[in-house]
């Protein structure tokens, strides 16, 4: 299920502005990727181009390749919501849908892939997701309760709940603990360790520690100055990066002498 | 041992002169909504009570109050219902489309008509319905009478002015259109993004992530939005007036015919300058009913709003 992507001199825009260039790099299946960076950087642009959600912003496009196991995802002939449907993505902000009750909010990725699943099926599956992401022992009692209800930890791990209920072949997170507690970070970064061993995750933070604690390979974006287009500094192994960098930009980055 | 020491006086924050003066201002406003509220309400009921308390033959007509403002009651409630039934589909989808489907040169102008719409004054539309609208829809009636004869509404003889309970229906949903597309599309237009891109990123398409995310969220203003309407075409005078051939039909379902119950407010400005004594107070007894009408069916909406208030999506 969890797949490889490769993706080559990427260049991403805002209408007739660069916000990234030139990205080369190859993210391995059932491992933790970080990227890291100074705010404005491009690396959650990155992130937001290899599920096809950048282009949801008018005049946003890319140019250049993201292959994930030999498929072309800004091939032509490839719908980008058959793309977001192989690829989940978590949010900086929780939000699950402040309508639906917490066991429609696992439910409804499912239900979107038409085929039409039994009530116990569903009820399996949302179960299994839930117990994935940590938190069916604190709402197996209050399924019919709004989502909105919950904690802001609990709620973002309901929407990791809801991305793999779809059984993703990558997930996306975008800042998952930025609006967390410690004690609630705690809980995603364990979830993201177990959830390695099924998906490809790609994680975009701006805790240098986090990226330390939990990932393989690291990425560091920068940018020369306000206007300039982001780059990928530097794309190693997690221990390599903050012990031995290749790069000064990034060494001075997380000893903390700029950004 | 008894203590005599008092609890210590209580700390008052500290006042200032443009607080005070806002809070005045600001309750004041709130304090004159109501006054004028129970103002209106008190002089309904006043002016109505001869008519209330008078033996059923003094009462034109004969029968009675109730058998005079019963078929008015069903009139306005029957082309409000229909208005409601015809503006609100339409209303919602003109607003689905300004927001998310038309490009943005064309939402702006777009919406810019709808609310063109609402400035227009309502014996312009009275004119409209009568002289344009009105003989268009006779074939189509005709039509309805032949095909769906058999239904209550669409009994005939079809009507051969076109003058007709649909009619006046069709009307007024033209002229709550613009008030109840333009609520749902600032509804529309406030899903926050966070929503939308939750939807977007689980692979649904444009109108799953509006059936997911934006109708749900923007439902309780969408039905806010409706009330309004609904209260705007409850009390809508001049265009009724002008085109329901009000013959006291008595209570009827049939919308194409002829004969058709008049509406509350469109009977009043008709009946009203002829009319002495007990008859203006019967008049103001059936602006009581209507009155009445519109405090229900606000009620019933911020009910129906209220029912699932934890699911709105305001917490």
């Amino acid at each position: 299920m969890a797949k490889r992507i490769d993706v080559s001199d990427l260049d991403i825009y805002y209408g007739n502005f660069k916000a990234v260039e030139g990205v080369n790099l190859s993210i391995e299946p059932r491992s933790i990727t970080a990227l890291i960076g100074p705010s404005g950087c491009g690396k959650s642009t990155f992130l937001r181009s290899l599920n096809r959600m950048h282009e949801v912003i008018p005049g946003a496009r890319v140019e250049g390749k993201v292959v994930i196991e030999g498929q072309d995802l800004y091939g032509s002939d490839v719908d980008p919501v058959d793309v977001r449907r192989q690829i989940g993505m978590v949010f900086q902000r929780p939000n699950p849908f402040p309508t639906m009750s917490i066991y429609d909010n696992v439910a409804a990725g499912l239900r979107l892939n038409a085929k039409k699943t039994s009530k116990s099926d569903m009820d399996d599956l949302v179960e299994r997701s839930l117990k994935g992401a940590n938190l069916w022992t604190e709402v197996k009692d209050r399924l019919s309760r709004p989502g909105s209800g919950l904690s802001g930890g609990q709620q973002q791990r309901l929407c990791i709940a809801r991305a793999i209920a779809v059984q993703p072949e990558v997930l996306l997170m975008d800042e998952p603990c930025s609006a967390l507690d410690p004690i609630s970070t705690l809980a995603v970064e364990d979830l993201m360790m177990e959830l390695k061993e099924q998906f490809t995750i790609v994680i975009v933070t701006h805790n240098m520690q986090q990226a330390a604690r939990v990932s393989e390979t690291t990425g560091f974006f920068n940018l020369n100055g306000v206007g300039q287009p982001g780059r990928l500094i530097e794309y190693n192994p997690t221990e390599k990066i903050f012990s031995n960098p290749d790069e000064k930009a990034t060494e001075d980055y997380i000893s903390g002498r700029f950004g | 041992m008894t203590s005599t020491t008092s609890a210590p006086p209580a700390q008052q924050p500290k006042s200032r002169p443009g607080d005070r003066i806002f809070a005045g201002i600001a309750k004041g406003a709130g304090v004159l909504i109501l006054v004028i509220l129970a103002g209106v309400a008190v002089f309904l009921i006043s002016e109505s009570v001869p008519a209330l308390t008078a033996s059923p033959d003094e009462i034109s007509g004969d029968g009675g109050l109730a058998s005079y403002i019963g078929p008015l009651v069903f009139g306005t409630l029957l082309s409000a219902v229909i208005a409601l039934l015809v503006a609100t589909p339409l209303a919602v989808a003109i607003a689905l489309f300004i927001t998310f489907y038309a490009p943005r040169r064309l939402a702006a102008g777009l919406g810019y008509v709808v609310d063109l719409l609402a400035a227009i004054p309502s014996i312009v539309y009275g004119f409209w319905g009568i002289f344009w609208l009105a003989p268009r829809l006779v074939p189509f009636y005709r039509w309805l009478e032949e095909n769906l004869g058999f239904l209550p509404f669409f009994v005939g003889p079809v009507s051969s002015t076109g003058r007709t309970m649909l009619t006046i229906g069709l009307v007024l949903a033209v002229m709550i259109l613009p008030i109840v597309s333009a609520i749902s599309r600032e509804v529309f237009s406030q899903v926050p993004t966070l929503h939308t891109e939750a939807a977007l990123a689980l692979g649904a398409t444009r109108w799953e992530m509006i059936k997911m995310a934006v109708i749900p969220y923007g439902k309780s203003g969408v039905i806010g939005g409706s009330m309004l309407g609904l209260g705007r075409a409850l009390g809508e005078t001049m265009a009724v007036a002008i085109i329901l051939s009000g013959s006291a039909a008595g209570i009827t379902w049939a919308l194409i015919s002829s004969a058709n119950p008049q509406t509350i407010a469109a009977n009043i400005a008709l009946q009203f300058p002829e009319s002495t004594g007990l008859a203006v107070n019967t008049l103001i007894a059936s602006g009581l009913a209507l009155f009445v009408i519109t405090l229900l069916v606000n009620m019933l909406a911020r009910w129906v709003v209220n029912r699932r208030a934890d699911f709105s999506g305001a917490n």
